[in-house]
């Protein structure tokens, strides 16, 4: 029984760390420009996908491949932010929601090209003996993706309460006009925030191949269920970006476990629909906060 | 009806009488056929995205109810097409409900996610539960009223683009009504139309469910012509080319979404050589069209047109 | 904190002004009146009724209309339309009555486009009916809001600064219009303004917010004459001055 319950625990965990990391990308760029980037699913798509193309097929090194799969998103959202959002002047929610859109589909097209409708998969980080947790089986490479997430948490904390930038690029979608005020430069950290928030997918992407693999159109169920975390949160709240994403993974897991596995994709759906109609500032979130924001 | 929306019903309904008469060719009649049917479901998002100003990711989970439900129940249950085909709108209605009366309260983006998800779910659902799972299944009644039944193509051909113009004298007569008038004052200012008294949260469901409604018509339309259907018609591409049809027409326009549903219908014959680029391609059409062409290629190519002749006339 | 132990009482068929410095809380309060924020504490009473709480929708319907700081006419709409979608919440008509074309749809629809062309007279905008109404000079634009806000039927209205960006002519036809509603209609007027000529020129009563307090309450001459007003519009004296003269 524990066994059992504690092996859906950690798939749910492991699925969790990666809606979590969607949902903190969701969060950055929602930060720093009040767009909600409908491409996020598909950074950590690319994510697996390169990190694929440079260790299986070019055959790097391991961290060589990390390096150029990290760079290689960043010229993603880079260019996604230069090529699409910089050149839109005063955009209305309709447009950029489109915009995002089309650009997730770009890229799924590129991918779908450039990768075919295989799924894609790479040997785990570390090599070893899974261990075992009164019974249940927990692969390393689970480990490693919760680890990486919770690394990428803190490091992210640091980044947006300590440094200067991260504070900068908080500053923006609150109140842009203050912030260029102030000497910010706001199409820089728009820029960066795009930057950011694809890496940070494509983190996610290449610690979870090894376990569920990739596949060039993953991307749209992620970027809906990694939408869910951050809501759960609060739109912006990376702590509650987290806790959601874990919530739903474990949800999801549990689901697909004890009734049917066929019903898991439909719990992010149905806990974004319920969260909406009760909650909409989020679960974790004070009415003070959400009061700043309209969401 | 205003004098120039009547004039453009009018010549819309000679050509849809004359065009079989002119190319009776079957390859014709059938693009024509699929052309329609996109056609009904695109005047539906047009409305949404255009009056409302909402985005739906999520048009493929209604057209899949339409066609998934409709058929179940004539092949199944052996009720009579028609009801059928009502059944599923009533379904449709519950689901687009479901998904919009949390969602439309608030921002853009909610609806636009919720529907993603819908649309995705609707695919697994299809998948995994629906008769034939992935395979899906066939010998679908050819759609029939009071036992007459219609199995030629020229025959569906007229079924319909008959209510497509059905469909748009419904939707030209709402846009043009007081209602149509407070979605358009919606777009401008909502906060304004709060003022004013008007419900918008229940106008914007409104309108959304009735774009679940036109879909799921279109998804009846669709099994009963084709007799099988198979759950790959009804993924997040479908939803896509959807979108794609309403922008390229111009997303106010409603004559805009039924040309564009043409052309995107047409466009993947075009593109049968490249297929492993058609996401591509759709996927920077996309682009480009919000990017440059925000008023619809298909209201800008006419402009043109209109530009050209007004130059070449003043020459002489 | 907006506004702190805030009171204020507008007595029917009036035209109550509430001014104050920049920042003192009036649009503020207009928005809890008109439901678009809710208060932490407190309370609203209209015609006895609470309307704490309520949702502007319902506000509206209630009874209660107002125009905007920022003009939030729709624009991409004529005049006209602007004024009929004003009176959309008391029609019948719906999506399927619309679509299907019925006659009472037809009926009401007539009935609409003939009060709004009475309204657009009352306000002297009937010319401009079928022009775009982001075409209009300013000083019409917020006229046509008031129409619009008359469109519903109101018992009071809330203006928010609709002398701002306007000429000296164009705020005496303003004020006109204003006391036109009072007088003719018998609606009740609340006023945010910062144009003393025409607070002073046309209001039964006027209530002074600073800091989001009250400091003072009364008529136009009283408040002219209190020490603490004047301090808090150190520098504008000359205003009042001028007010009081126009009033006189």
């Amino acid at each position: 029984m524990l066994t059992v319950f504690l092996q859906f625990l950690f798939s749910g965990l492991t699925v969790g760390a990666v809606y979590a990391l969607v949902g903190i990308g969701f969060n950055i760029t929602y930060n720093a420009t009040s767009i909600i980037n409908l491409a996020q699913g598909e950074f950590v798509v690319i994510g697996g996908l390169m990190m694929w193309f440079f260790s299986e097929s070019l055959q790097l090194p391991f961290f060589v491949s990390v390096a150029f799969t990290i760079f290689s998103a960043g010229i993603v959202g880079l260019l996604m932010e230069r090529l699409t959002i910089k050149p839109l002047k005063n955009p209305d929610l309709l447009l950029m929601i489109m915009i995002t859109v089309a650009v997730s589909i770009v890229l799924r097209g590129i991918l779908m090209f450039s990768f075919g409708k295989d799924p894609y998969v790479y040997p785990a980080f570390t090599e070893g003996e899974p261990l075992s947790i009164y019974g249940a089986i927990i692969q390393q490479q689970t480990l490693w993706v919760i680890g990486i997430t919770g690394f990428c948490i803190i490091l992210l904390f640091f980044f947006f309460k300590k440094t200067m930038v991260g504070k900068a690029m908080l500053a923006c979608a609150v109140n842009p006009t203050a912030a260029k005020l102030v000497g910010i430069n706001v199409s820089r950290m728009v820029m960066l925030s795009f930057v950011l928030s694809a890496v940070v997918g494509a983190i996610g992407g290449m610690a979870i191949t090894p376990i569920s693999l990739m596949e060039y159109d993953k991307g749209p169920m992620l970027a809906v269920k990694g939408f869910c975390a951050a809501i759960m949160g609060g739109l912006g709240t990376n702590r509650g970006a987290v806790l959601g994403g874990f919530i739903i993974g474990i949800l999801e897991s549990m689901t697909a476990g004890y009734i049917h596995s066929g019903l898991k994709d439909a719990v992010a759906l149905i806990i974004l629909l319920l969260i909406l109609f009760f909650k909409p500032a989020g679960i974790f979130v004070s009415k003070a906060m959400h009061q700043l924001r309209k969401y | 009806m205003k004098k120039g929306d009547l004039l453009s019903f009018l010549i819309f309904i000679l050509l849809i009488i004359l065009l079989p008469v002119i190319s009776g060719s079957t390859y014709t009649l059938t693009v024509g056929i699929f052309s329609g049917i996109n056609a009904l479901v695109a005047i539906g998002l047009c409305i949404l995205m255009g009056y409302a100003g909402q985005v739906s990711l999520g048009q493929a989970g209604f057209y899949g109810i339409g066609a998934y439900i409709s058929s179940i129940l004539s092949v199944h249950a052996g009720l009579p097409i028609v009801i059928s085909a009502i059944c599923a709108m009533i379904v449709a209605a519950i689901a687009a409900m479901i998904l919009a009366v949390p969602a439309l309260r608030l921002k853009g983006h909610y609806l636009a996610v919720a529907t993603l998800g819908f649309g995705e779910i609707i695919y697994i659902i299809l998948n995994e539960w629906g008769p034939g799972g992935p395979s899906g299944f066939g010998d679908i009644p050819h759609f029939s009223l009071l036992g007459y039944t219609i199995d030629t193509t020229t025959g569906y051909f007229y079924l319909v683009w008959g209510l497509v113009a059905a469909v748009m004298l419904f939707s030209i007569n709402l846009i043009n009504s007081g209602t149509g008038r407070a979605l358009r004052a919606i777009h401008d200012s909502d906060l304004a139309c709060n003022a004013m008294g008007l419900n918008v949260t229940a106008l914007k469901i409104k309108v959304f469910i009735l774009s679940a409604v036109y879909a799921s018509l279109a998804g009846s339309l669709y099994a009963h012509y084709v007799t099988f259907i198979s759950p790959s018609s009804f993924s997040l591409f479908y939803s896509i080319l959807v979108l794609m049809m309403v922008i390229v027409g111009g997303i106010t326009n409603l004559w805009g979404a039924v040309i564009g549903a043409v052309v995107i219908t047409v466009l993947p014959e075009l593109l049968r050589r490249f297929e492993e680029l058609d996401v591509l391609v759709y996927g920077l059409i996309l682009t480009l069209s919000l990017m440059f062409f925000r008023k619809g290629l298909v209201p800008i190519l006419i402009e043109k047109i209109k530009k050209l002749r007004e130059f070449a006339v003043a020459k002489h | 904190m907006a506004l702190r132990n805030v009171s204020v009482d507008v007595r029917e068929g009036d035209i109550k002004a509430l001014i104050g410095p920049n920042g003192a809380g009036k649009t503020t309060l207009l928005n809890i009146v008109s439901g678009i924020h809710q208060p932490d504490k407190g309370d609203v009473f209209f015609s006895g009724e609470k309307i704490v709480n309520v949702a502007p929708t319902r506000i509206a319907r209630k009874g209660i209309s107002r125009t905007f700081q920022h003009v939030e006419l729709f624009g991409n709409m004529t005049v006209i339309e602007n004024i009929m979608v004003g009176q959309y919440a008391k029609t019948k008509a719906g999506f399927l009555s619309s679509g299907f074309k019925l006659p009472f749809v037809m009926k009401e629809e007539r009935e609409i486009q003939r009060k709004s062309e009475k309204i657009l007279e009352y306000i002297n905008l009937g010319q401009r009916k079928d022009e775009p109404a982001s075409n209009l000079p300013i000083g019409e634009q917020r006229t046509l809001e008031i129409g619009r806000a008359l469109a519903t039927g109101p018992r009071l209205v809330l203006l928010d600064e609709p002398a701002a960006g306007l000429n000296i002519k164009e705020t005496r036809n303003l004020g006109e219009i204003i006391k036109k509603i009072r007088d003719e209609l018998k609606i009740t007027v609340v006023l945010v303004e910062h144009d003393m000529d025409l607070v002073m020129s046309i209001s039964d009563s006027i209530t002074v917010l600073n800091f989001g307090e009250v400091i003072a309450e009364g008529t136009p001459l009283e408040i002219q004459k209190n020490p603490e007003v004047i301090v808090a519009y150190l520098g504008e004296e000359e205003e009042i001055q001028r007010g009081y003269n126009a009033h006189t």
